[in-house]
């Protein structure tokens, strides 16, 4: 009974690492960009959820949503103005800069915030739980796991569903005909960016609320990111939360053998997976 | 009268290589004429300078009068001028219907072509709608390409080898299609190879060599000597 426990915890603390994953699976699935600044992005949003929280007094979860316009204006801008300018053929310039804006951001936030551990309070919630079959689940890893579900589900949607899904789809094919097709490419890639924005809000959400948070932790929640992406295949949204989830069981029963594996049983899964399949899970792009 | 479509001088370069020196061309509303010439004689180059996707300098192409050399891609589909483009160029990601609906994406102003009538003028694609564009037939890709670029109700329709890598009786099941795309009101361009099907269909041809304009004319008035040496040079 106590591993059907620890598995269940693994799933659900999974649904956190793939809304860490989802929007830097977004904006790789579509413009081929690793967003190294993606870690730190989040951490930015904690930052501006906890400051609307402090400042106003609102509900973590509806300063989030006050945070979502912002975050996506931030995403659009970024995009437009800077990420549009270094994308092209070669890999590393888009790299050099969100590695420079990752630096930039961790730099701003330890001057603006201190480096203090900071956390969102979100009240009875935090401990609240229940109990289903004699397992007590926590209401905040449900929540976070059921907004994963959302998310990535709307995603689709919107990729399958909607002429800026397959506008988004077109671009990522080839953006030359697409811009035959009347869509401008730069346009497509700051709304994706943006969009992946809002997503990172709801991440920070959930970072804030579940463990403390500081200038300093963005780039650990990158690589959680970025493992669950690999791990899932490049491109594929379930695949993301097949692979935040993989990482989230391989942490926990890593914890349960001994407290101090809980971290690296997380990258050894991620390993494996690359060693079997080096192309993830569930492919869908192509390079 | 003002041409539809005109370029003047119009010159192209990828770096420092030199592919149009000076090309005049003009078609005009209703018309469908034809750009032949060999491989590298500067053919898509030209196709890719009016569809925008190369900058141009911006009096080098008027539209409807209007300077738009200097224009992008979409802005210039927006305006009206579709394409085909050489090796067709599906989107491997989209089903054939999305492909065709992608089409419209910049240019919604309604008219003939829609789904319903694409699906009529082409439909063997009613049938395989809801599969990949790429796991279609050459033939099939080529007329979901022609679909993609009427879904936008263009005034130009620029057809780019349109029958390269396919067989001859793929090829006339696809020229089919022109006369109904005639009707609808679009003029056209029609770049090939094929200089029998150039001149079955179009007003006028032009033909091209190194990045110039060699001949031109009403294909009936043009003999067989004249093509030959404006494709391959005068023989000395």
């Amino acid at each position: 009974m106590i591993w059907v426990d620890t598995i269940l915890q693994g799933i659900l603390l999974g649904g956190l690492y793939a809304l860490f994953a989802a929007g830097l699976s977004l904006v790789f699935g579509i413009m081929r960009l690793v967003n190294l600044a993606h870690g730190d992005l989040i951490v930015l949003g904690a930052y501006l959820i906890l400051l609307l929280v402090t400042l106003t007094g609102l509900s973590p979860f509806v300063a989030a949503a006050v945070a979502m316009p912002f975050m996506f204006a931030l995403g659009y801008g970024l995009q437009k103005f800077m990420l549009n300018r270094v994308l092209g053929d070669d890999i590393l310039p888009p790299l050099l800069v969100t590695f420079g804006l990752s630096v930039v951001l961790q730099n701003a936030l330890l001057e603006g915030f201190s480096a203090d551990s900071q956390r969102i309070q979100a009240g009875s919630l935090s401990t609240a739980s229940i109990e289903i079959a004699g397992i007590g689940l926590g209401v905040m890893p449900l929540l976070t796991f059921g907004s994963a579900l959302v998310v990535i589900i709307g995603l689709n949607q919107l990729f399958y569903r909607t002429s800026l899904g397959r506008a988004f789809r077109a671009t990522s094919d080839d953006p030359t005909t697409a811009s035959l097709m009347g869509i401008k490419p730069a346009g497509i890639f700051a709304k994706a960016t943006g969009i992946a924005m809002i997503i990172v809000t709801i991440a920070a959400l959930y970072l804030g609320m579940r463990s403390n948070f500081d200038p300093s932790i963005g780039p650990a929640r990158l690589i959680y990111a970025f493992e669950a992406v690999i791990i899932g295949g490049l491109g594929s949204l379930w695949g993301t939360l097949a692979g935040g989830v993989i990482i989230g069981v391989a942490q926990t029963v890593g914890a349960a053998i001994n407290p101090e594996w809980q971290i690296l049983a997380g990258h050894v899964a991620f390993l494996v997976v690359l060693l079997l399949r080096p192309r993830g899970l569930f492919p869908r792009a192509v390079d | 009268m003002t041409a539809l479509l005109e370029t003047r001088g119009l010159t192209a370069r990828y770096g420092d290589f030199q592919a149009l020196f000076g090309v005049d061309l003009v078609l005009d509303e209703g018309e469908t004429i034809a750009i032949i010439g060999s491989n590298g004689a500067g053919k898509t180059t030209l196709m890719r300078s009016i569809a925008g996707v190369l900058r141009n300098p911006v009096d080098g192409i008027r539209f409807e009068g209007r300077a738009i050399g200097d224009r992008p891609a979409d802005e210039i589909m927006a305006m009206g001028i579709a394409m085909v483009p050489e090796g067709r160029k599906l989107f491997p990601s989209l089903s054939v219907e999305e492909n065709l609906q992608i089409g419209a994406y910049g240019r919604q102003t309604g008219g003939y072509w829609s789904l319903e009538t694409v699906y009529e003028l082409f439909p063997v694609l009613k049938e395989r709608r809801s599969n990949p564009g790429t796991a279609l037939s050459g033939g099939q890709q080529q007329m979901v390409a022609i679909g993609r670029a009427l879904m936008s109700n263009p005034r130009v329709l620029l057809c780019d080898e349109i029958s390269l890598g396919l067989a001859p009786v793929i090829i006339k099941d696809i020229y089919k299609a022109v006369p109904r795309i005639r009707e609808s009101g679009a003029s056209m361009i029609v770049v090939e190879q094929d200089i029998g099907q150039a001149m079955a269909v179009a007003d006028r041809v032009y033909c091209m060599m190194e990045g110039r304009i060699t001949l031109t004319g009403r294909p009936g008035d043009l003999s067989r000597e004249a093509i030959h040496d404006a494709y391959f040079g005068a023989q000395a």
